[in-house]
């Protein structure tokens, strides 16, 4: 027997048992022939919105990678994959985090969000995306979840930030349509001090 | 005339999706067994791979195919091939490499080995064009007009001429690509008691939308599925079908949400068939997702000038003359825009005679196309500090001579001196003047300590409607509304606003309206490119003809049932009925049943002869399900519909750093009807800040020694950030119907940006004494250089290498 098709039911069969499944036999026999010599352990477990996946995470893979590839979670959007624009953006344990910048191995013992994990279980909206949505916040909304998330993290830490204190808290996510303006007024009216 | 709709805000269906993550990007769809594309790409400026060995590649595990230029058909040159072996700028696309996984296509991609003869390469267009200068192609620098049509040509001016244009002057007797005039050009100038005549330059930079483009594809019973990104959902058919040699019935597109396009997707970029034809040789599912870098080699960039200007105005403030030179760096595909920068002045200024030479020369840079607002705004950028030194000459408050030149319902546009739709651009000055309160702001004390003050004012112009496209309503048997749109979703929201144009027409509940668009399989109509703001007015009209043609059917259905003729019935409600008797009548969801059943023209199976093939193939996937209103816009359109914006800026500039704040900003919509108050503050939000970015930020940067890009990143690329901006932004429109858009709505999108990008160097030249820098980007070390007197950045004329 193909000794490849081996090791790629063996890991599909172990991502299955708990991950989501994704695209294509191709990436499991991907990361099965990267195997490094003195591998760390690749089969990891990371608390991504409140849940425990199960994963199997090559040692150089960034968060984003994990996320989107993975997880299914392609909310988290890849605009430089460099750490320049922020569009990847996620809460772990609560901070701002540009995902493709961050490896998976360093959050196993943190809590990662995303903005897939922003609304409530019944699908409500987080209070952030209403006020973001009540304001028509995103154009493209290429860079949207990562605004939404960047406020989320900013009004944690700051319930009623000036609308100067707000751009210097989001000036790490770059929106190229230029709706700045409107996601502040989202901030704004998220913070309560927009009717 | 009252709008249930048209001038009201709504949530788009789209939004929610946007603020939640769930909304479908190119990128964000796979397939099962899906392989991944990665991208070879040019080390050298210029030359020609003479032999490529991928032998060691190849052998690798998990490699399953690669793509040259010889597997595709031949390209047009010059051009941008999706994949060459002659090169013209570093980045430029080679080959692409198919792998099981990204990582080892990028592995295998290191075992490939190019042998590459190097030539000369140029990334200064006066260099190019200096007699004895190198041409980016070996046939010349130039496109001109032969018997046989265009062929590239080697074109040179004398050395002293180039030295006079470089050092500010009309460089004298020299030839040009690109000539057009209108009126007395001398009698003109003989006329005025004010002549400016200064030199300029505007850097090109790249578009740089926030997705990178990527593409999947895959076949399934001989037809192609093609994830793009693109500013039109429809537009992109046609070229995409024959680009992979289909039949356009064998395509379909799918194109949910586009990450920003600003010009550079308006058509079916180059490299969408590498996937379509890897996809189709392997016939597995392909993706190839691009880097920032490659979507700034390849994503289409701004074309940058190098000019000269000479305007007069008469003793009364009136512009007689412009005379303008423009040698645009076309980059290697040596598209420039010089001739749409001089038709935006004849806009703006109205001058009574005018004359453009202009000539767009090949670089081995990027290659460069449609820009928002190209030519257009960074003229604008240009123009308006040296008419604000005009206006200063000739003693006329600056508002006021903008006042008494602007475009209203009799002006001329461009070289053809054609019609208006309409124009108020008094009006939209008289707005701004108000609402920025400009002789407050001007006749505030300017300098503070090491602070000082500007104040500037910016016009911009771009046309801002088409005509002649499709649409198409289906009203279904279970009563809904299905609004079919062409229209790509790629940030505006117009795909949105121009099918409420439909809704108004059928005067049905806007929640009971279904958006069907995305996928072309849903039945979707011929659209415009989206390109050059005119989506909102080509598109609403085209929505309104279709739904004007479902209303005729609905009444033709009822007359038929109950009697009478059409003109007997009305509409409202969601019900066709007797206007004398409103009790007898049928309901939408009644009336589409009868359609269904009488088939031909009222079910979709008949269909109007002068449709798009596309709206054809699209009546034909959704006949049968219901009423179906289509219809190709034949209104009457007569003359440029213009986009017309004004901008207010104010801005502080420490003369210590050379750092400037734009303290508050205006931008002042004249585009006919508003018809979505929040997609209109979006857009002249949004085009505020690109223009600011060309105004203060955005430009290439190529190394004359070796002709690499030194800033291909965002970081260094520099689009504004929440830091670069004025905390608040502020936007009104004058809101006047246009009547030759049934809704009376035209487009913005592009002057949105000119006129902020104009307000900005206005304001800057004012806060430093009407001092022209005649560039954009004004950045700091100018500045700096410019109150320490240092000349060093205002001596002669260059592009691409600050």
């Amino acid at each position: 027997m193909n000794p490849r098709l081996t090791r790629r039911r063996f890991i599909k069969g172990v991502i299955y048992s708990s991950a989501a499944a994704m695209s294509g036999a191709g990436f499991y026999l991907a990361n099965a022939q990267s195997r490094p010599a003195a591998a760390v352990e690749r089969l990891i477990s990371i608390n991504v919105n409140g849940r425990t996946r199960r994963v199997d995470v090559l040692p150089q893979e960034t968060l984003a990678h994990t996320l989107r590839y993975k997880l299914e979670l392609t909310g988290t959007k890849l605009g430089c994959n460099r750490g320049e624009c922020g569009a990847c953006t996620v809460l772990i344990d609560d901070v701002t985090n540009y995902a493709c910048s961050t490896l998976t191995h360093s959050v196993k013992q943190r809590a990662v969000t995303t903005v897939e994990g922003l609304q409530s279980p019944d699908g409500q909206l987080h209070p952030v995306q209403q006020a973001f949505l009540d304001e028509l916040g995103p154009q493209c909304g290429f860079c949207t979840p990562g605004q939404v998330v960047a406020t989320v993290a900013l009004l944690k830490t700051n319930p009623k930030p000036t609308r100067e204190q707000a751009r210097q808290a989001l000036s790490g996510n770059l929106c190229r349509c230029g709706a700045y303006d409107h996601y502040l007024n989202g901030v704004m009216r998220a913070s309560g001090q927009l009717s | 005339m009252t709008f249930m709709y048209i001038g009201k805000d709504f949530t788009p269906p789209d939004a929610q999706g946007k603020i939640t993550g769930q909304a479908r990007y190119a990128e964000d769809f796979r397939k099962e067994g899906m392989v991944f594309a990665r991208l070879l790409t040019s080390p050298v400026p210029s030359g020609m791979v003479r032999n490529i060995d991928a032998s060691e590649a190849l052998r690798m595990d998990g490699v399953v195919g690669i793509l040259t230029a010889d597997d595709l058909p031949a390209a047009p040159r010059p051009g941008v091939p999706a994949l060459s072996n002659e090169l013209t700028y570093v980045g430029q696309p080679i080959l692409a490499l198919v792998a099981i996984s990204e990582q080892i296509a990028e592995n295998a991609l290191e075992r490939i080995k190019l042998d590459i003869e190097r030539r000369p390469f140029v990334v200064d267009p006066l260099v190019s064009l200096t007699a004895g200068g190198p041409d980016a192609y070996p046939e010349g620098n130039v496109m001109s007009r032969t018997a046989d049509g265009m062929a590239l040509k080697s074109l040179k001016w004398a050395p002293q001429s180039v030295e006079a244009f470089r050092n500010g002057r009309d460089p004298g007797d020299v030839e040009y690509t690109t000539e057009w005039s209108y009126g007395e050009l001398d009698a003109a100038f003989a006329e005025c008691s004010v002549i400016v005549e200064e030199p300029f330059v505007t850097a090109g930079y790249p578009h740089h939308s926030l997705e990178p483009r990527t593409c999947m594809s895959y076949w399934e019973n001989g037809r192609c599925y093609f994830h793009g990104s693109l500013q039109s959902q429809s537009a992109a058919n046609a070229p995409l079908a024959r680009m992979l040699g289909i039949e356009l019935k064998d395509l379909c597109f799918i194109n949910e949400t586009t990450g920003g396009g600003f010009g550079s997707r308006i058509g079916p970029y180059p490299f969408m068939a590498i996937t379509g034809y890897l996809s189709r040789n392997l016939n597995r599912p392909v993706q190839v997702r691009i880097t920032r870098e490659e979507e700034f080699s390849i994503g289409s960039a701004r074309s940058g000038m190098q000019g000269w200007i000479k305007a007069g105005l008469k003793p009364d403030g009136k512009v007689a003359a412009v005379d303008v030179i423009i040698v645009n760096d076309g980059g290697a595909s040596g598209s420039g825009s010089g001739s749409a920068s001089a038709g935006a002045i004849s806009v703006v200024y109205q001058p009574t005679a005018m004359r453009f030479r202009g000539v767009s020369v090949f670089t081995n840079t990027t290659p460069r196309g449609a820009q928002r607002g190209p030519g257009q705004n960074e003229m604008h950028a240009i123009l308006e500090p040296i008419m604000d030194k005009a206006a200063n000459q000739l003693g006329m408050d600056r508002l006021a001579f903008r006042r008494l030149n602007a475009p209203d319902n009799s002006a001329k546009v461009e070289a053809n001196q054609g019609p208006v739709t309409s124009a108020y651009m008094r009006e939209a000055i008289d707005m701004g003047s108000e609402l920025f309160d400009w002789p407050a702001k001007i006749n505030q004390p300017r300098r503070n300590g090491s602070k000082v003050i500007g104040v500037g004012v910016g016009m911009a112009y771009h046309g801002a409607g088409n005509n002649g496209f499709d649409g198409i309503v289906r009203i279904g048997p279970d009563g809904k509304i299905y609004l079919h749109t062409g229209v790509g979703n790629l940030g505006t929201y117009s795909y949105a606003a121009t099918v409420r144009a439909a809704a108004e027409v059928l005067q049905c509940r806007w929640e009971n309206c279904e958006i069907v668009r995305g996928n072309s399989d849903l039945g979707l109509p011929h659209s415009s490119g989206q390109g050059g703001s005119n989506t909102i007015f080509t598109h609403t009209r085209s929505n309104w003809v279709a739904a004007q043609d479902a209303v005729t059917k609905l009444k033709e259905i009822a007359a038929a049932e109950l009697g009478g003729t059409v003109e007997d019935y009305s509409i409202g409600e969601e019900r066709v009925f007797k206007t004398a008797t409103p009790a007898q009548g049928l309901t939408y969801a009644e009336a589409a049943q009868r359609a269904i059943t009488l088939g031909g023209r009222y079910s979709g199976a008949e269909y109007p002869d002068d449709i798009n093939e596309l709206t054809a193939l699209a009546v034909q996937r959704i006949a049968g399900s219901g009423l179906v209103g289509v219809a190709k816009d034949n209104l009457e359109k007569n003359g440029t519909a213009p986009g017309l914006a004004i901008g207010f800026a104010e801005v502080e500039i420490d003369l210590d750093t050379g750092k400037y704040d734009i303290l508050d900003y205006l931008g002042v919509a004249e585009c006919g009807t508003v018809v979505h108050p929040k997609g209109l503050s979006h857009g002249m939000n949004g085009g505020g800040v690109w223009g600011m970015g060309m105004a203060g930020f955005e430009r290439h940067v190529y190394d004359p020694q070796n002709g690499l890009p030194a800033n291909v990143g965002l970081y260094q690329s520099k689009p504004p950030t929440f830091l670069d901006l004025p905390v608040t932004m502020r936007n009104a429109a004058v809101n006047i119907a246009d009547p030759q858009s049934p809704v009376g709505a035209r487009g913005i999108g592009e002057p949105a940006m000119g006129c902020a990008a104009a307000a900005v160097t206005s304001a800057l030249a004012d806060a430093l004494g009407g001092h022209l820098f005649n560039r954009t980007p004004v950045t700091p070390d100018m500045i700096i250089d410019h109150v320490a007197q240092n000349t060093y950045n205002n001596k002669s004329l260059k592009t691409n290498t600050f």
